[in-house]
Parts: structure tokens; sequence; C-alpha cells
């Protein structure tokens, strides 16, 4: 059996005619929470579903949990919990009803004390009788994640289970992700929000069905060989655009009232800077984020791939 | 913002077109299904059924009795077939192999030479009003010159003013009301649009609310979808034709002739079949909308093919061969026997057979298309 949670390779899924994954190969070791990141549409979902046998791959194999995604999709169904994106329980039930309904497709042992244990984990006691449908986003989610994880599966995995959730909630929620990884679940958990990506031990950046790049935040960071300069100024409005009409300079982004310029080469880009002829400005080089690196990745695919049409 | 503004219109207008344009289902649907309705009410329904199957019990074959025989099938009415004995006509009235049983008295000829103007009993199914009908009327107008020719010339040897007469009896309901026609018939049509309704949106909801997503992940087999959804259902369904049941006798008056439990159990099968079909409907269809849409075109032929507003022997043969398919034809055959006639088993069988072989065979590609992923 091998050291992986997740080891998959060549995967494709064609929809119509829409190329959603291809030719993707990924490995999640056991016991680890790796951020799954990529834009709309990059093929995150279908990645998941691919997994956990919702989907069968067009061309591909692998294995989830040791188990063949082929011709396993049965036990991988009892062993892993997946959290869809969008709402999947019953709206029409109570959260008691719902995990109770969950628990015993799952032939959860000890029930009762099972269900009641993921409630107050959850922190959703004071919801039992609740209608799922009444719960607002945040809670909703903590119902989804409690329904996933009833059967204690050995891995999780969360479509973007923070979308459209407020800050503290969202930092209770990820708070939950590292309890559970810390009594062995393996979780792979797709995000938008780069501080979520930064509470991952691993970061898998997906685009247009393309594996871009793996490994740690620091890894990913250090790989890119990207340049960061900033600075404080007025009117960076103008500035901005100026900036992203010279050579060498790959964007030019304002926030709030600082610029952060990005580019491969310091050399080239102190020379754009200087020819752009911006006063009142104090440049200096910051370290990258991992934003920089996505956005740097995407608009310069590596040799012979292709995104298709340019994030 | 005050008062129609022709511009908010037309934005409205366009609006509502495009989308329109883009919902083919409903677009298709309210073009195919009024020319099914057509063809279906052009070609297929007959309220004036002719060529009914008659049977004739006749001890002897006299020459009156083969005028009045030629007379009844130039009404074009009759399609008249020998019974030997009355008890075997009898039971072909009750399994609707025939429509009308005409019985001519032994001694028919010489009790009309003698004068004294013997009966002709004729039984009509009265279960159907509607397809007797104009066949009874002609029954009626038939009189006394059929024999006409073949009387003896003299007028004194005219054995009397009216040679023979016909008494006309509609069985199962003899005040020709429509309502027990209908009533006992509407426990299979209210079974039809519940159950396959509820079932046609069961899987196709769990699809549209997204909920579908998280069952098929979960660890969960389709038979065991499959019964778990429609188990409530079936129950249901009981609850509902027992108040339709309950109502029809107290209020209509409609006669339990036949055993209730052996309704109430050919009807379980009817409730299988329906859930079965909508079980497929709810696989195919990707919307509620679209389910619904599909469950109109079970319901067009329910209604018009089946017997349940216009008789079943008006229809051409390709209609009935279509009827007959449909498990609602067999059902409302059923539940008119039974109720109306005292029907049993031997004479429910043959609508039995053909509701377990729908339902065996719907069933089965209910689990075909029952899809475990989301492909």
């Amino acid at each position: 059996m091998s050291a992986y949670a997740i080891d998959v390779e060549g995967l494709s899924k064609r929809f119509g005619s829409r190329q959603v994954i291809s030719n993707l190969s990924l490995r999640v070791g056991e016991g680890e929470v790796c951020g799954f990141l990529g834009g709309n549409g990059s093929g995150k979902t279908t990645t998941m579903r691919l997994l956990c046998g919702l989907l069968v791959p067009d061309t591909g194999h692998g294995t989830c949990l040791g188990i063949d995604i082929l011709t396993g999709a049965d036990e991988i169904r009892r062993q892993v919990g997946y959290m869809t994106q969008r709402f999947s329980l019953y709206g029409d039930l109570t959260v008691g009803e719902n995990l109770e309904f969950v628990a015993r497709l799952h032939g959860v042992a000890d029930r009762k004390q099972a269900v009641h244990a993921a409630v107050e984990r959850a922190g959703l006691g004071g919801y039992w009788s609740q209608l799922a449908d009444q719960l607002s986003g945040g809670w909703k989610q903590r119902l989804a994640l409690a329904a996933a994880v009833l059967h204690r599966p050995r891995l999780l995995l969360l479509d973007e289970p923070t979308a459209g959730v407020d800050a503290k909630a969202r930092r209770e929620f990820w708070d939950l992700i590292h309890e559970f990884a810390g009594e062995g679940m393996t979780v792979l958990v797709s995000t938008h929000y780069m501080d979520e990506a930064e509470r991952c031990a691993r970061v898998i950046y997906l685009a247009n069905g393309h594996l871009v790049v793996q490994g740690t935040a620091e890894e990913v960071v250090a790989e890119a060989h990207i340049v960061v300069i900033e600075a404080v100024g007025s009117a960076v409005e103008v500035a901005a655009p100026k900036l992203r009409r010279q050579p060498g300079v790959e964007t030019a982004t304002v926030f709030g009232r600082a610029l952060r310029v990005t580019g491969t080469d310091a050399a080239a880009l102190q020379g754009a800077i200087a020819a752009a002829r911006l006063e009142g400005f104090e440049w200096r080089e910051v370290p990258p984020r991992l934003d920089d690196v996505f956005i740097h990745m995407l608009n310069n695919p590596p040799e012979g791939m292709s995104y298709g049409e340019r994030a | 913002m005050n008062g129609f503004s022709f511009r908010r219109f037309l934005a409205m207008l366009g609006k509502e077109t495009t989308q329109l344009r883009r919902d083919r289902g409903t677009v298709a649907l309210t073009l195919v299904l009024p020319m099914i309705q057509l063809f279906l009410f052009g070609y297929a329904i007959n309220t004036n059924p002719r060529h009914l199957p008659t049977a004739l019990v006749s001890a002897s074959h006299s020459r009156y009795e083969r005028d009045i025989v030629t007379a009844l099938e130039n009404t074009k009415y009759f399609a008249i077939h020998v019974y030997p004995t009355e008890k075997a006509a009898e039971e072909a009235l009750r399994r609707w192999d025939v429509m009308f049983i005409i019985d001519i008295p032994p001694h028919f000829q010489r009790d009309v030479l003698h004068g004294d103007s013997p009966s002709i009993l004729v039984d009509a199914d009265g279960s159907d009003p509607t397809a007797i009908g104009n066949a009874t009327a002609a029954v009626n107008a038939l009189g006394a010159n059929v024999l006409g020719r073949d009387l003896p010339p003299d007028p004194r040897f005219r054995p009397a003013l009216v040679p023979y007469q016909t008494i006309l009896h509609a069985r199962y309901n003899p005040e020709q009301i429509t309502a027990l026609n209908i009533v006992p018939a509407l426990i299979a049509v209210v079974l039809t649009f519940s159950t396959l309704v509820s079932t046609a949106m069961a899987i196709t909801r769990e699809r549209e609310m997204g909920t579908m997503e998280n069952l098929l992940v979960l660890p969960i087999q389709p038979a065991e979808v499959l019964l778990g959804k429609i188990l409530p259902y079936v129950g249901l369904g009981y609850l509902q034709i027992s108040l339709v049941l309950a109502i029809a006798v107290a209020v209509f008056g409609v006669p339990v002739a036949g055993s209730l439990p052996l309704l109430l159990g050919a009807i379980g099968l009817f409730i299988a079949c329906n859930l079965a079909l909508g079980f497929v409907i709810s696989s195919v269809a990707r919307t509620q909308r679209q389910a619904m849409q599909m469950a109109q075109f079970v319901f067009l032929p329910s209604m018009l093919l089946s017997g349940f507003l216009f008789p079943f022997r008006g229809m051409p043969v390709w209609a009935q061969v279509i009827g007959n398919v449909l498990p609602i034809t067999h059902a409302l055959r059923i539940a008119r026997g039974v109720l109306l006639k005292g029907n049993g088993w031997p004479e429910i069988a043959p609508d039995v057979w053909p509701m377990a072989g729908f339902a065996l065979a719907i069933g089965v590609v209910a689990v075909l298309t029952y899809r475990r992923t989301l492909d």
C-alpha cells in the first residue's frame, strides 16, 4: 500500500468538447492538509469528483487510500468524506435528522452517540431541531462538515468549504480542519483564499485542468523566481497602468495606497520603474506571496503546456 | 417610473422570449402535445363504437332467429358470436369479452307463429353506458318489420300485432348512470397522477437541489434508493384510494360487488407500475420541469386510450394496442370489474399479467437507468 492517501496519474476528463482535466498526476501524503487552488473552472471540483468515484475518468489510473479509483468506487465511498461545494444536505430536514440519515447510511456504530459528538464538535448544539434551510451560510457549512466526518473517513475532500463565510467563521472552520488532520485524516481542501492556502502543509495549483505547481508554500514561492517591488505613494491608480506598459513588468497592482510590481528580473524591473518616471515613490523589494506566484504561473505556462485562455 | 413605458415593456418581452427560446423542452412540448392530441382525438376516439362483440345464445336456428341476427348485424353495431350456454355468455360478459348477450328463447319461431309474442332478452354491459348507448338504441329500433318478409303472407295468420318483444337489461348499472362508469375508474386515474408525478420528482428533485451529489457519494445501492423512495408513496397511494373508494360508495352509490382485498391487491401492482415508470422518468429528466413534461406524455394516452373517458372498443387496433400496454387500461378494467361486476380472480387475471409484465420490465429499466455517477 502506498504511503499516499491520493496517488493518481494521467487523469483526463472531457465534458462534450470541453477538456476539463488534462493529464493530471497528483500525490497527497497521508495525514497531510493539502490546499487545492486554482481559478474558477480550473478543474478542482471535477478532480475531487474523480477521486471519490462520482465521475469516471476518460484516461488515467491511480488509487485513493490505496484503493483503485476505477474499480473500487464503492469502497472509496465508505472511507472518504466529501463535502460538496453546493450545500447538498436536505434543507427540509433538521440538523439532527440530516446527520442521523447520513450516519445510518454509513452504518456508523453507536449512532446516537456519534451524531451527538459530531454536533457538539461542530458547535451545532443549539441548532439540533433547526431545519437546515434556516441555518446561515457558516452554520450550513459546519453541518456539512459534521456530516462528512461522521463515519470517521480517512480522507476528507472539502470543496470550497468556506466560500461566502465570514472571517471569524472561516478561521474556526479551519481550526476544525486541523483538528481532524491531527487525528490522522488526510484533507484535500479547495479554496480561493490565500490566507487559507497558507494554513496548508502543501498546496496544489490547478489551471485549466493542468497541474501547475505543487509543494509547500515556501517551495512554491522559491521555485517561481519572481521579484516583487513595492512602494507607497499618492496617485497609485494613475501609476499602475503606466508601469504595466513597461517591458519587464508582469503585473502592477494597487493595494490601497501601495503599488505592487512583479517581474522575473530584478534589474529589468528597476529599469522599468525608472523609465516610467514616477515621482514620490520609494521602492523596496519585498518577499513574493503565494498569489503573486500563482498569477505569474498562469501568465507563464511551462513549456509545452497551454492553458487555453489566459487568466 | 410612472405610466407604461414601451422601452421597459420591450426589455421584458425580449428577456422572456430569450428564456423561452432556450427552454427547448417547453417549446417542443407545446408543439408536440397538441399534435398528439389532434391525432388521438381525431383518429383514436370514437364515442359511437360499432361491431361490439355480442354473444348469441339460441337453442334453435329457425328462420326468424336468422332474420333477427341478420338485422342486428346490419345495424353494424353488433359482431355476433354464438355461445352454447347462457352461463358461458354470462362469463364472457364479465370478462369484457362481449358487451351484449342476446338470448333468444327456445321455440321462438313457434311462439311467434302462435301469437305468443315471445321475448328476446338483450343484456348489455352497463358498466360502460357510452359504449352501449347507440347500440341499444339500434336494438329498440329493429321493431316488427324485421320478420316482415318471412311472416305468413295472409294477415289472418298474423300471429300478433307485435310478433315478438325485446327486453333490454343494462347489467351492472341498470340505470346507466355515467358516474358508475367513471368513479371506479377514477381510482386508477387518481393514482396515476399522484404516484407517477411524485416518483418522477423524487430523484429529479435531489438532482436539482444538489443533494444528489451527496447521496451518490454515500454508500447506498440503487435498489435501496428505489425502494426507500417509492414505499412512502405506495402508502400515500393507498390512503388516497381508500378516500376515493369511501366517497365513491357513500356519495355516488358505487357498489362493491366483488372482493375489496382483491381490488386493493391488484391496485398495488398498478401502483408499482406507475412508480417504476416515474422512477425511469426521474432518472432521465434533468430538472423537475422536464420530469413533469415527460409525465404529460404518459398522462395523455392514459386519459384517452385507456377506456377511461371513451369506449375502448371504439378505438382502432393501433390505439387499442397502445392502450393495452398502458397499465391504467388494465387497472381501470379491474376496478370496474371488481366493483360493478363482482369479478373475482379468474376474471381479473387477464388484466393482472400485463401489469405484472409492465412493472417488471420498467423496473429493470429503472434500476439500469439510475446513474451512480454524475457523468
